[in-house]
């Protein structure tokens, strides 16, 4: 299958990257390109096959519910790009 | 001079605690050839003198002072990497430094903090001489994505240095550093390795940690240590490695010394050569090399099995579902809001995030996370992501079947030697191939190095040596006796003497 203009543009919104019209075919065409790279995929049988996600064997670890953090606030807030009163500002969503 | 950049690592190391030259003076000697070269390479996208010397002065007084607790080897004597400097990938946190991952979206992000690796290597006492250039967020095997401009081979200034830790690549190639950080998700160490004539090792999954390393795909992702020899890299992944219990997927090992085996003799060593890599697609000039290097080990005594990797050939359609799936999740992060780039325009919240992303990452990066959003997205997860996750295990399989009649696995690291700036460029699908040989490897969460070992057409091939799980030191083993036998790794462009 391939993709449409109308799917690269949900596909976009999905993702929230602003694509121009202009942009919106070449897109479609690098993106079907891969796509079609990918299809051989579905024609391998991995009938009972479990996925695989971490190649070594482990589980997730447990730690203490446990505060191990410490204030950073002032320093992580100093690369935002804008802040007031220690709260990171956003335009407005609530009206 | 030409000695102290051709040094190793342990020669450094010893020149430095004999007090043959001070860290600040070997550091400057770095520093220069840094000033000097670098605008033609532009492998370095952040150097800050004074805060380097100053780390450099710092290593001279622990020098000076004698013993101090080396973390990784848990000794009370000097860590034999004290007032060495080497430059990291700019993947890399390190706190007070700009970290930028190639990207416009960080080209002023401050590190309010530091990657585990970046703190093994400062505690050691390594000096940090900058941040090196790379495919925006690591994503590109050329490094012609990045936005601070391609990185230049020093080799051949008209190629590439493979990508995407392009930039560690050629800062050790034209020697402004004597060793370097590096990442490799799907071959981002072991291509640029390759190409620019350099000893890189991804060692296993979960070895290193992945703390402050600005996440591409969380299961493949990988640092490591990229220096010219594989003594170099041994010393090197002694500092880098440890459990790390902020990295969720970190191994809880007990320490191992990295080079206990570099000199072990190689008599009886299995070397499988698998078909799939030995097929079409490899640039003769490259067939020759490796063939010539594989002569050599039968000389030092190993011998030679055909293996079969039956599904490598799916390797690299897996990895562009599963990498670029990882990516979107992880690169959701960049928002506009906490850190990072923010569009000076805007309407409302969303079409901020969606201007501030437009304008902030590059088209390879853009790519990826639409294709990974594809492929997560509602109905269509079943078939590529959880397929490509099963066809991960057979991939897997195949390894652990092969390493029952081998000890380590060789071919050529990448089908061809550098490749001209454009080549590859326009066609995606063409870029994702020049990591055909190095992909399966992270697939499957398995140790792989790169060795230089020859020329094609006066540019350097990369032999790949794959190893089983927790299988680093005998590859380095593996490496170091070759090194000892040819010396295709003390081989540096003309040019940059």
């Amino acid at each position: 299958m391939s993709l449409s203009l109308d799917d690269v543009s949900r596909i976009a919104r999905l993702a929230r990257i602003e694509i121009s019209p202009a942009e919106a075919e070449r897109t479609r065409d690098q993106l079907n390109g891969i796509l079609s790279f990918v299809e051989q995929l579905q024609a391998v049988n991995t009938d009972g096959i479990a996925p695989l996600a971490h190649a070594v064997d482990v589980v997730q670890r447990l730690r203490p519910d446990a505060v191990t953090e410490s204030d950073h606030r002032a320093a992580f807030q100093a690369i935002a790009p804008e802040t007031e009163a220690g709260l990171y500002l956003v335009p407005k969503v609530i009206e | 001079m030409t000695d102290l950049i051709q040094a190793s690592l342990k020669e450094l190391s010893s020149a430095l605690a004999q007090k043959k030259i001070s860290s600040v003076e070997l550091t400057t000697l770095f520093l220069d050839r840094i000033e000097q070269h670098n605008p033609t390479l532009n492998a370095f996208v952040t150097v800050d003198r004074d805060k380097t010397l100053a780390a450099a002065q710092a290593a001279d007084a622990k020098i000076g002072a004698g013993g101090m607790k080396c973390p990784a080897a848990g000794t009370a004597e000097l860590s034999p990497l004290c007032g060495i400097p080497l430059a990291h990938k700019d993947i890399f946190c390190a706190d007070g430094w700009r970290t930028t991952c190639g990207s416009k979206m960080l080209a002023n992000f401050i590190a309010p903090y530091s990657a585990h690796v970046v703190d093994q290597l400062n505690a050691a006492g390594m000096v940090m001489l900058g941040k090196c250039n790379m495919d925006e967020f690591a994503m590109g095997s050329s490094n012609e994505s990045s936005f601070f401009g391609p990185v230049k081979n020093p080799w051949d200034t008209g190629c590439v240095p493979g990508g995407s830790s392009g930039g560690s690549a050629a800062a050790i190639a034209a020697r402004l550093a004597p060793a370097a950080t590096g990442t490799d998700t799907g071959g981002s160490i072991r291509q640029p390795a390759a190409l620019c004539g350099l000893t890189g090792l991804k060692p296993t999954y979960g070895v290193v940690s992945r703390y402050g390393m600005i996440a591409f795909a969380s299961s493949l992702d990988q640092g490591g240590p990229m220096a010219k020899s594989a003594e170099d890299c041994a010393l090197l992944l002694n500092a880098m490695a440890g459990f790390d219990p902020r990295d969720s997927t970190s191994l809880e090992r007990p320490a191992e010394d990295y080079a206990r085996d570099l000199d072990k003799p190689l008599d009886g060593l299995r070397i499988g050569l698998p078909r799939e890599f030995f097929g079409a697609g490899m640039d003769d000039g490259v067939r020759v090399a490796v063939e010539v290097a594989l002569a050599e080990y039968r000389k030092l005594g190993a011998t030679t099995v055909d293996i079969d990797l039956p599904n490598s050939s799916l390797s690299v359609p897996a990895y562009y579902v599963i990498a670029p799936a990882e990516a979107s999740s992880n690169l959701s992060r960049f928002d506009g809001v906490r850190y990072g780039h923010r569009a000076p325009d805007y309407t409302d919240l969303n079409d901020m995030y969606a201007k501030s992303r437009a304008q902030g990452f590059g088209d390879e990066v853009k790519r990826r996370i639409l294709i990974g959003t594809y492929v997560l997205s509602h109905g269509y997860y079943d078939a590529y992501y959880l397929k490509a996750q099963k066809i991960r295990r057979l991939i897997a399989a195949d390894f652990q079947v092969a390493f029952k009649s081998c000890d380590v696995i060789m071919g050529p690291t990448a089908p061809s030697v550098a490749f001209r700036f454009g080549e590859k460029s326009a066609d995606p699908v063409q870029m994702y191939l020049s990591d055909i040989y190095t992909i399966a490897v992270n697939l499957a969460g398995l140790p792989g190095m790169s060795i230089p070992c020859g020329f094609d057409r006066d540019l350097p091939v990369g032999l790949q040596i794959v190893g089983p799980w927790f299988g680093e030191a005998r590859m380095l083993n593996v490496a170091h006796r070759y090194q000892q036998a040819t010396d295709w790794h003390t081989r540096m462009p003309e040019a940059m003497k």
